[in-house]
This record gives structure tokens, C-alpha cells and sequence, in this order.
């Protein structure tokens, strides 16, 4: 028979525990709910940049007339042979399967890429530790006999990591990545970028993808390679948690300063174009990628927090559930007990 | 003919200005611009530098680097990579940065070390040159 000073122990150490995961769904709900807006407040920029881009590609040229190049290397295709993979998970855990899936659809995507030179940069502490784990860098100094094994493998290599950047994302952070990638690009040292991270729209709309940077295939339009929505069930969790904690389900109204981003450099009247569009083109593609690099970020950290707080409304959730069970059990022994001392007295005084 | 446009400064990470403006100036990258209501439609790329718009009486300052702008005759909307009130500069420590520039000027190395150096140096003195416009309008009122 369990012993009551015991199950009085474990209920205790149970509420406490549910004191800190409900906590954390909290602050994780406030988190969620600023980084929703930071994600927001992004909306409009990257609307005007595509804009401009799209109204800028029916002025120039971009492809040559007699070649049918392209004329700006980052819309060149070439045969893929290295490719670069960016991957951005979390710098926490206790955020449910949040990384443990973006790092699953990191190998997959590694899979469908085999037999090519991959080398992949990580966001976020998560996925620097497991793919450092899995592909410890090599150093191409001792390319030995003795690391033969390695030579027979495609090779893998991480080049890259950012780690603690996602408490605060900032644009340079992400316009300085960008610029890195787009260096080694138009140097032909990479011939595709991918960008693998979870989409965030809201609450229930959250898709892991792989998008693909680089080359700019369509302007304004993600190039998805690889997607995966959210299940039925975690919907559910998550819709049960935003009620809870309190999160809109869906984001603020912004439709007006969207609709206002959406007519920029639209207007149907000729500008005068200071500087020569092809110039402007030029100068502004880079900024489109950083742009669409900074925006994965943000809308993954978005993602994780969503993700933290359903964990924990579900472990909250849990530790309630067993407080109640351990309670139950509580007293029944706390009832055998009596019982089994009342049994003893009568029969005692029977005896007599 | 209106005698106002509306006037929108955005950055990748906020919606700084949305505003209406009588009058406005843009450090455009051949020159600067004034904008007064029923411009010409423009398009321009930005340099490094401060852009005015004034509304009645008040004049507000922002330093900007890159970015671009749209003139209608009754919107003008500038994208810009950064855009600061003066109240947000960090006057020591665009004077730092300040500093580094032109001391990385001064010891004359490198093609890109220079154009990166003079860019950092424009920055910084865009910022210093706004961050004292506030200066001076608070010790005027």
C-alpha cells in the first residue's frame, strides 16, 4: 500500500512543477505576442520592396534579347552542384518538437540533395549542436589516408552559425548574412541557397519549408521546395492554448497599412526614374534577399514561441491531471487506513 | 490643389513615419530633393543622410541610410534600410564609429576597407548632424 506521506510529497513537487511550465506559457504568450507584432510591422517594407522590383523587372531587361542569359547573377541558373542549406531552429528547448522537426526535415532535405558538396549554416543553438553532433567539421588540413571514410560521404560541412541572435532579430543582423551569401554566390562558389525554417501566419497556420534563396526564380512569390502544414491534432493544442494564455488567434488588423504597402510604386503614371532602373534593380535584389532572410527569422522565432507556450499549456495541462489522480489515490489510502483501524478497534472489541 | 501629402517612412523592422507634411527634403543618391505638394512621380535610390519634412510650424529630422523613395503628387513613401528620430541617435556612439572611420581612412589600406570605412564615416556624421538638430531645437524652446 503506497504510503500517504509519500504521495503527499510527489503532489507537492507536481504543483510546483506546474507552477513554473505555466509560467513559462505565459511569458512565452507575451514573447509570442511581440514577435508577432515585430513580424507585422515587417509587412509593409517587404510589400513595397516586391513591388518596386516587379514594376522595376517590366522595365529592364533582365534577360539578355540575344542570349536569353540572365543579366543579374543572382538570377542566373547554374547546375547544382554545392549547395547552401540555412537552417533556423531555436536557441532554447522545452518548446515541444519544434526543433527536433526542423531538424528532421533538415536530413530529409539532405537526403533528396545527396551526392552533392552541401554546406549549411544554423541559426539558433538547437540545430548548431545536433548538426555539429552529426557532421563534425572536418579539417581539410588532414585529409589523410585516415579519413578516407569521409571522402567516400557527399560532402557535408557547416560553415556557418549564429547562435543568441534570435532574442533580438535585427535587420543587420539578417542584411549582413545576406550579403555573405550573395558574395560567395555571385562568386559562383555555391549555386543554390536554401532557407529552411517554420513559417509562421498564425496560430494554426504554421508550415515547416524549405524555400529556396537563391537564384531568384520569381519575384514576390516563394519558391517552396519542401512543405509540411501542422497536424489536425497540434492545431487543436494550439488553438486550446492560445484561449488560454489569452493570444489572438489571428493578428492584428493591418489590412489598411497593408493595402497602402500594396499600392506602392504601382500608381499607372510614368515616374521619373532618377537613376537608370536597371541601376535600380541592381542595387535593390540583394536587398530582397535580406529581406526574405529577415523575415524567416521572425517568423520563426514567432514559431517557437507558439510552440513553447502549447508545450507547456500541454505539460501544465498534464501535471493537473496528475495532481488530481494522485490526489484520488491519496485518499483511498488515507481511507483504507481509517477503515483498517477501525476494523482493528471493533475486532479488538469483539474479542473481549 | 491639396496643400499636404502624405508621407510614409518605413524600415524593415517598423513603420517609423505616417504622417501628413507640407513640405519635405530627400537626401536622394545624385542630390537632394525637395518635395513640396504635387510633385512629379519619382523614383530614387537614397544616400546616406537626413531627410525634413515639415508640418506647420515643426520641422522633424531623420537620419536614413540607403533606401529608396516614390513621389506622387500626393504620397511620398520612403523605403529605408534605417531611419532614426533624433531622439533615438546614440550620439556617442555614432561619434565612436566616427572616430574608427576616419582613423581607418587616415592609415589608407584596402580597396573595400576604404569604401566600407567612408560609408561607416558618412553614417555616422548623418547621424551626429541630426542628433544636433534636436539639440538646438530644444535649447530654442
Amino acid at each position: 500500500m503506497p504510503n500517504i506521506l509519500d504521495i503527499r510529497r510527489r503532489i507537492r513537487s507536481v504543483t510546483n512543477t506546474r507552477q513554473i511550465t505555466k509560467a513559462m506559457k505565459m511569458v512565452s504568450a507575451a514573447k509570442l505576442r511581440r514577435a508577432q507584432e515585430r513580424a507585422l510591422a515587417a509587412r509593409p517594407y517587404a510589400q513595397m520592396l516586391v513591388n518596386v522590383l516587379k514594376s522595376l523587372v517590366s522595365r529592364v531587361e533582365i534577360y539578355d534579347p540575344v542570349t536569353g542569359e540572365p543579366r543579374h547573377p543572382l538570377l542566373a541558373q547554374r547546375p547544382e552542384n554545392d549547395v547552401l542549406l540555412i537552417v533556423v531552429t531555436g536557441d532554447k528547448g522545452l518548446a515541444g518538437a519544434f526543433n527536433t522537426n526542423i531538424l528532421k526535415a533538415a536530413l530529409r532535405f539532405l537526403q533528396t540533395k545527396e551526392g552533392k558538396n552541401i554546406e549549411i549554416e544554423t541559426i539558433g543553438r538547437k540545430g548548431r549542436d545536433f548538426l555539429r553532433r552529426r557532421y563534425p567539421t572536418s579539417e581539410p588540413e588532414k585529409s589523410g589516408p585516415e579519413k578516407s571514410e569521409s571522402q567516400e560521404r557527399p560532402a557535408i560541412a557547416i560553415v556557418g552559425e549564429q547562435v543568441g541572435v534570435l532574442n533580438k532579430v535585427d535587420y543587420a543582423m539578417a542584411s549582413e548574412l545576406a550579403g555573405r551569401v550573395i558574395d560567395r554566390y555571385s562568386n559562383g562558389e555555391i549555386d543554390s541557397v536554401y532557407l529552411l525554417y517554420n513559417e509562421f501566419k498564425s496560430m494554426i497556420a504554421q508550415r515547416l519549408i524549405v524555400e529556396q534563396v537563391l537564384p531568384i526564380e520569381q519575384i514576390g512569390e516563394a519558391a517552396v521546395r519542401q512543405a509540411e502544414e501542422m497536424g489536425l491534432k497540434e492545431k487543436k493544442q494550439a488553438l486550446e492554448a492560445a484561449r488560454e494564455a489569452g493570444v489572438g488567434i489571428r493578428p492584428a488588423d493591418t489590412r489598411e497599412i497593408d493595402a497602402a504597402a500594396a499600392k506602392f510604386a504601382t500608381a499607372p503614371v510614368d515616374y521619373i526614374y532618377e537613376q537608370p532602373p536597371e541601376e535600380l534593380f541592381r542595387s535593390l535584389l540583394p536587398k530582397y534577399v535580406g529581406i526574405q532572410i529577415f523575415r524567416a527569422l521572425q517568423e520563426s522565432v514567432a514559431a517557437e514561441h507558439a510552440a513553447r507556450m502549447t508545450a507547456m499549456d500541454a505539460a501544465t495541462n498534464n501535471a493537473t491531471d496528475m495532481i488530481d489522480s494522485l490526489t484520488l489515490a491519496m485518499n483511498r489510502a488515507r481511507q483504507a487506513k481509517i477503515t483498517k483501524e477501525i476494523i482493528e478497534i471493533v475486532s479488538g472489541a469483539a474479542a473481549q | 490643389m491639396a496643400d499636404t501629402f502624405q508621407l510614409e517612412i518605413v524600415t524593415p523592422e517598423k513603420m517609423v513615419v505616417r504622417d501628413v507634411a507640407e513640405e519635405m527634403q530627400i537626401p536622394g543618391k545624385n542630390g537632394y530633393l525637395g518635395v513640396l505638394p504635387g510633385h512629379a512621380p519619382v523614383i530614387t535610390e537614397l544616400a546616406v543622410g537626413e531627410i525634413s519634412y515639415r508640418k506647420g510650424s515643426e520641422t522633424h529630422y531623420l537620419a536614413v541610410a540607403w533606401g529608396f523613395a516614390e513621389v506622387l503628387p500626393e504620397r511620398v513613401v520612403i523605403l529605408a534600410e534605417t531611419a532614426e528620430r533624433p531622439e533615438e541617435i546614440d550620439v556617442k556612439r555614432a561619434q565612436e564609429s566616427k572616430q574608427r572611420a576616419e582613423e581607418r581612412l587616415k592609415s589608407g589600406s584596402t580597396e573595400i576597407d576604404f569604401t566600407r570605412a567612408e560609408d561607416a564615416l558618412q553614417r555616422a556624421e548623418s547621424r551626429l548632424q541630426v542628433a544636433a538638430k534636436k539639440q538646438f531645437q530644444s535649447a530654442r524652446s
